[in-house]
Order: structure tokens, then sequence, then C-alpha cells
């Protein structure tokens, strides 16, 4: 479903992608771990057609993306969802609003039917009373879920979610990603997840991807990157799962 | 405040306009030479300029703010056009809006005049409006109006374009803005001058 063949791209003098390929089949949800600044989000622009590759190619359906014109792209786009590292919320527009906005402007539904959707949408992140806000009156919080609700109101196809519990209290965190795994088991879209929050990451995904250095360091299972003897997948591994790293200690700490 | 700055520019060339005429003892064209000046040039112009420095900077850093915080990204993503949404509106405001302010600037700024020269100085109401009616040609005034129709599609393409194409940050929008002020500044006195050639 989503092809990325050796994308490279540099901004200046600095060479973020050096040779990206991945695949993530329909119906899956890949996770994209790796250090910040490494090139993750990047790799999310690539796929959805907002940045392009100095090399390379990206497939959506067997389609370069980059290949698209116009209609063709507006048309891919609109099988897609994005949640923005920042929400990107419309800063003139209420929660509401920007819940309906893709409604309004890519649907024929009536007012009443985008209403209902859009308080459906607000009620499952946890947002209901909160219609008449603006951005600027709301949390950093209720910004991200109020982006996740405008980014699968349409039901979209393919969800890339960049950092979706990034800044979010745990309670919410956790709710967030059982969110994004229950929309996928009703909607069964393809998805691709960067986040740092492995553990829960690790029950949402079926596949993850390690990006080191400007390649895919690791690509499979979450249960196989546990597993991995790799120096630079364990050490991020170890360092990002508290837990794990706290049990290690424990049994060091046993067996001194 | 722009009532109050066009009154001022009307009473000063009233001003300027009697002492110079005096000379040649023709004061009583000021009417005529408050009003050409004003419909033909200076109405356009200064209305163009005030425009650019209150409403172009807006859509600059509004446009500029929308892109450095991904909401234009977000409306790409929609499958939805971002010019029809941000662009379109302001080219249109603009087109519609720069006649109508010049015409405003115009008859303020012609008000201007008649207090300085009528109220302060002497000449008579007749005078200064009589003589404007017979000088004052269909054709000036339609000249004042593809002047400002034209500066009107000038500061929204330049506002909207460097909102559009805004650097990184704060400093990239802090900088569009100035910079879109300043060349639509610059265009607008160049196409200016090309146009009164064109024109006359």
């Amino acid at each position: 479903m989503i092809e990325m063949e050796n994308l490279y791209k540099s901004f200046e003098d600095l060479e973020v992608l050096k040779g990206v390929s991945l695949q993530v089949k329909r119906g899956e949800i890949l996770g994209l771990i790796g250090g910040s600044g490494h090139g993750k989000t990047v790799i999310l622009k690539h796929v959805a057609g907002l940045m392009r590759p100095d090399r390379g190619h990206v497939y959506i359906d067997g389609k370069d993306v980059y290949g698209l014109r116009g209609g063709e792209l507006q048309e891919l786009r609109s099988r897609l969802g994005f949640l923005f590292q920042s929400g990107a919320l419309f800063s003139s527009l209420t929660v509401f609003d920007n819940v309906a906005f893709p409604l309004r402007e890519k649907t024929r539904l009536g007012e009443e039917e985008i209403r209902e959707k859009v308080i459906t949408a607000l009620e499952q992140v946890g947002l209901r009373g909160a219609e008449d806000k603006y951005p600027a009156q709301i949390s950093g919080g209720m910004i991200k879920r109020t982006a996740l609700a405008r980014s699968v109101v349409r039901n979209p196809e393919i969800m890339l979610f960049d950092e979706p519990t990034t800044g979010l209290d745990p309670v919410i965190a956790h709710t967030i990603l059982d969110l994004v795994k229950s929309i996928h088991k009703d909607l069964g879209f393809t998805g691709i997840i960067v986040s740092h929050e492995l553990l829960r990451v690790f029950q949402t995904v079926q596949k993850v991807a390690m990006l080191h250095d400007g390649v895919i360091l690791f690509v499979g299972t979450p249960e196989e990157i546990m597993a991995s003897r790799d120096p630079v997948v364990q050490q991020f591994i170890t360092e990002a799962l508290p837990l794990r790293n706290f049990r290690q200690e424990e049994q060091l700490g046993r067996k001194e | 405040m722009k009532c109050k700055n066009v009154i001022s520019a009307g009473m000063v060339l009233g001003l300027q306009g009697f002492y110079t005429l005096n000379r040649f003892g023709s004061t009583a064209l000021l009417g005529p030479m408050v009003a050409l000046s004003l419909i033909k040039e200076l109405g356009p112009v200064l209305s163009a300029l005030m425009v650019t420095g209150r409403a172009g900077s807006a859509m600059t850093a509004e446009i500029g703010i929308m892109r450095i915080t991904e909401q234009i990204d977000a409306i790409e993503l929609m499958g939805l056009n971002p010019f029809r949404y941000l662009v379109v509106p302001r080219f249109l405001a603009g087109i519609l809006a720069m006649p109508l302010l010049t015409a405003i600037f115009d008859v303020v700024g012609i008000f201007g005049g008649y207090l300085v020269g009528v109220k302060l100085l002497g000449i008579g109401e007749g005078t200064y409006f009589g003589e404007m009616a017979n000088y004052v040609r269909i054709q000036d005034i339609t000249e004042g109006i593809y002047k400002s129709v034209s500066f009107g599609v000038l500061i929204s393409w330049v506002s909207c374009y460097k909102g559009y194409h805004v650097g990184f940050g704060a400093e990239g929008v802090s900088k569009a803005t100035t910079q879109a002020v300043v060349l639509s500044s610059v265009l607008i006195l160049f196409w200016d001058y090309v146009l009164t050639s064109a024109l006359f």
C-alpha cells in the first residue's frame, strides 16, 4: 500500500534521509521510532507529498506520489488523514468548526449529519463541551485531541500520526493510542505512527521500524525489535523503556 | 485614523496650492487643483500606501503564520486548494476595497482643501466647487479608479505571495511582512508612473 524507495533528502548541508526504503502493507500500522532530529517527520511529510525527496520515490497503491498532478494529488490526499505534531488547527475557527471543516468542504453531508459526526468524534477524544472554544483558549493536549478528531472524522484509508502523544499526560496518551487502536479495528486504515511512547506504541502497531542516522536500521514486529541484538537498537529501546531498564537494573542488582 | 490622515493631506494640499497659485494670481483655481491632484494621483497612491501598511502587512503576517504553524499544509492534506481559501478572497477584497477607499480618500481630501481654502483663506465656496466642476472630467475619475484597482491587485498579490512563501519561524514572518510592505510600496510608485504615462 505505502512503499518508500531509496529516499534521500538534504536541508542545505544537512543530509537527513540517506536512502530510506520501507513498506507498509494494507491495513497495517507501522510504528516509526528513532531519536529526535533523525527525520521521522520528514518521512511522514514525504509520504503525504508535502516534501519532495532529492532522490527516490514514494508509491501509494502503486502510484508515484511525486508523479501526481493537481486533481490526482488532491484525490490521493482526500483518502489521507494526517495528525500534525503541532495540531495545525485553524486558529480562526472553533474546535467544532475545525473538526467540521473537512466534512463541510469535502463531503455533501447536511449540517445536521455533520453535527452528529463532529459531536461523536469529539466525544471519542473526550472534548465534548469544548466545541465553542478557539484553539488559543484550549491546552496543548486538547489541541492535539481536536486535531486527532479532525484527522479521523472523514474515516481516511491512510493515517499518518506525527507524535500523537507527545506533550500529553499518561492517561490521555493512553486514551489516544487506545482510540487509534479502536478506530483501526473499526476502519482498518493503513497507518504510520511516529512516537517516543514505545511501550504503548508497541501495543498498537503490527510492525516497527527504527530510523537512525538517516537510514532504517531495523524493521520487524515489536517482539523482534525487543529481542534485537543490534547495540544501537538495544540502547534506544533500553533508554526509551524505563520499565525494561528498571527490570534489567533490578536483575543485575540481584546477580551482584 | 485614516480620515484624520486624509483630511490633513487635503488641508496641506489646499494650503500649498493656495500660496503657489497666489503667485500667479490664480487662487480661484484652488478647487480644481486640489481635486485633480487627489483624484488622479494622491488619492489612489496614498490610499494604496495606507492599505499596504495596514491590510497588506496583515495579509502577509496572517498567511505567514498559517504557513509556519502548518495550517496551510493541513488544508492541502484535506485535498483542498489553499489558494481558494486564503488567496482568492483577499484578492477579491483588494480589488473591491481599493477603489472604494480611494473614493473616500478623494472626498475627504477635497473637504480638507475646502476647510483651508474656503474657511481659512477666504476663497468663495462657489468658486472652489464651481471651478472644480468645470475642470474635472470623467476621464480623470476613471483614471483614478483604474489606478486604484491595479494597486489593489498589486498589494494583494505581493502580500499573499510573501506570506505564502515565508521563511522559518517568527523571524521569517517578520521579514516577509517587511518585504511585502517595502516591495508593495515601491511597486505602487513605479506602477503609478507607468500607468500615468500610459493613460495620458
